[in-house]
């Protein structure tokens, strides 16, 4: 079966990221015209909101007015030696940068994700997937470019994002200070580079296997690829976790959690699942993929259902560990997110563990291709909030929205992930005919 | 359909021939009464078109029921009763001790729904410690396979069916319905 990306999805894709950009850029513009001139103006205007009428003003967000009210509180105590309205214009100065690293990370996580997910299918030996092997092998296409990305987003936001990239904070700060070894920001960028040279390697070479074991007489290229994945997964789970200490701990380096990998491991698993159920169902519904049946989305929605619910154990334990004890350097993470952010923190947890938990508990439905969809669109979203949830807090504290920046950031991403993927997707033949287990899972039946 | 006093037993030898066996039995529009298997045969069920198990939606149900015990007992106790200062533990309201429950809401909900359940399937399949086992022929609980059906003045027609799809034994049989 042969895919050839349509126009429309390419014409789709080029909007998005066209469209992203603008919106960003005007987001960016928007903040940048907050300077140390018109500070003070600004937040008197936002402070009068909170304070008074809180409707009065439609060119504010109500939640930015009606927040602003109680931050004079937190800013009272805050550690570093500068004035709030210093403060404040770091906080919408950061924004842009925050939203564009949000997006940046959710969609390069969905490829690791899957990723992940391809290797354990070969390391398992798993015979109901091969016949989704090359949907999963174009996903992954995203890593290398993705993850260029995020470090890319990471260089050019710098301080924006990581304050222990700012020399100034670092020389007040012992903590960050005792955690130089680790946190610099050659460090950060070699790591990152090894990381990703790890991932696309595996990628580059699976998928070349992948490709050879089509015309190959013997089950030589299978061997291969069921050896690297092996080595891989053991690469990967070591990786993932310092990465997602580098990339999103290290956001707040006062703060630290040691379930925090495999937290970002269950989101970014969970989110690649989703993701292979939507285009396999969107291929599918082209009649590209016959040989894909309803027990092959039965079983992915199975492992949305389950590591949904995984996601929702980790994250869990790790709230309620540091809720219990409420020790007050650990906790401070979750008071920050509780007090200005209720809705994302808790809404995210509806979105990803009680919709995901009723809608696909029922066997038939996991078997309905509107359901799943449905189901994923709403893990998806969930999944961008947890990502949000944890770098926003850090970077711009109660002056979030979900604005122009971030839609447009996402607008962005989710416009190059599109192109990159469907390009991918038109490389090579839909069925990986060659692997052996290809009959076995063509006629998969639950 | 009044209760037929003899039966007929097919015995086979192979799973995938008692397979083929049920699916002409049943294209001939034959009743089966029941099959006795050593081991669960894929797909039997389908075949001999009985309906589907409604076992999960009771365990459903069940956790339901478990959720609101563990929910009602610790707001009684923990909130209602006595809101004792326990470490600083908020006993205001139930929602802001929550996460210090959830772990008991979260066993309940399995305990009850597990639990209620497997009472279920035991008194829907009739089984309890001293009940007398209702095995027509012990071979089938080795590496036999028993297909029971009961005859209506067809015995001939039944016989000749049967031992055209495999059966490797038929006999007819009284059935004493006190029995069991």
């Amino acid at each position: 079966m042969e895919y050839k990306i349509s126009n429309r999805l390419k014409i789709a894709s080029i909007i998005l990221v066209v469209l992203g950009g603008l919106l960003w850029g005007y987001g960016y513009m928007k903040s940048h015209a907050v300077t140390e001139d018109n500070i003070s103006e600004y937040l008197v205007n936002e402070h009068g909101d909170g304070h008074g009428n809180e409707h009065a003003d439609a060119g504010h967000g109500d939640t930015h007015s009606q927040v602003a009210g109680y931050a004079d509180a937190d800013h009272a105590e805050d550690g570093h030696k500068m004035s709030h309205e210093e403060h404040a214009l770091h906080q919408i100065h950061n924004r842009p940068y925050a939203a564009l690293y949000v997006a940046a990370f959710f969609f390069f996580m969905i490829a690791l994700g899957v990723l992940a997910f391809y290797a354990i299918q070969y390391a398992a030996q798993a015979g109901w997937s091969p016949v989704l092997f090359r949907v999963m092998e174009g996903i992954t296409a995203y890593v290398l470019p993705g993850g260029i990305l995020v470090l890319l987003v990471a260089a050019f936001a710098g301080k924006h994002l990581f304050i222990w990239m700012d020399a100034d904070v670092v020389a007040h700060d012992k903590i960050i200070q005792a955690k130089e070894g680790w946190l610099n920001t050659p460090w950060f960028f070699i790591r990152g580079a090894i990381f990703l040279a790890g991932w696309s390697l595996y990628r580059y070479f699976s998928r070349k296997f992948s490709i050879a074991q089509d015309s190959a007489e013997d089950n030589s290229n299978f061997k291969k690829n069921f050896r690297i994945s092996a080595g891989f997964l053991v690469f990967y789970i070591y990786t993932e976790s310092m990465m997602s200490w580098d990339w999103i701990m290290s956001v707040d380096p006062h703060w630290f959690s040691t379930l925090f990998g495999w937290y970002v491991f269950a989101s970014m698993f969970v989110s690649g699942i989703t993701v292979i159920a939507l285009i396999t169902i969107y291929l599918k519904s082209k009649g590209l993929l016959e040989f894909v049946n309803d027990s092959h989305l039965h079983d992915l929605a199975k492992f949305m259902f389950g590591i949904s619910i995984f996601w929702t154990y980790l994250w869990f334990s790790q709230f309620m560990l540091i809720w219990y004890s409420n020790i007050p350097e650990e906790v401070v993470y979750f008071v920050a997110r509780i007090e200005d952010y209720k809705l994302p923190f808790f809404g995210m947890v509806a979105m990803n563990f009680l919709f995901p938990l009723l809608l696909l508990m029922n066997s038939d439905y996991k078997r309905i291709p509107w359901f799943v969809v449905m189901a994923g669109i709403v893990i998806l979203c969930g999944h961008y909030l947890d990502v949000f949830n944890m770098i926003m807090p850090a970077t711009v504290s109660e002056r979030w929205f979900i604005g122009a920046p971030e839609i447009g950031a996402i607008c962005f991403f989710a416009g190059l992930f599109l192109f990159i993927v469907f390009t991918a997707l038109s490389k090579a033949p839909l069925l990986a005919k060659g692997n052996p287990f290809i009959k076995e899972s063509e006629h998969f039946h639950y | 359909m009044e209760a037929a006093s003899k039966v007929i037993h097919a015995i086979y030898n192979d799973d995938d021939i008692l397979m083929s066996a049920v699916k002409k039995v049943k294209a001939a529009k034959h009743h089966i009464e029941e099959i006795y298997c050593p081991f669960p045969v894929h797909g039997l069920d389908k075949a001999m078109g009985l309906a589907p198990t409604r076992l999960a939606i009771t365990a459903f149900l069940y956790g339901c029921v478990g959720l609101t015990v563990a929910v009602v007992m610790m707001n009684f106790i923990m909130i209602e009763d006595w809101p004792q200062d326990i470490g600083g533990k908020p006993s205001f309201s139930y929602i802001e001790n929550m996460p210090a429950f959830v772990p008991i809401m979260f066993e309940l909900t399995v305990f009850f729904a597990a639990h209620l359940m497997v009472i279920t399937f035991y008194l829907r399949s009739r089984m309890w410690p001293f009940k007398k086992a209702e095995n027509p022929d012990p071979r089938t609980t080795d590496d036999h396979f028993l297909m029971e059906i009961a005859i209506h003045d067809n015995e001939a027609d039944l016989t000749n069916l049967l031992k055209e799809t495999g059966a490797v034994e038929i006999n007819i049989v009284e059935k004493d319905e006190d029995a069991h």
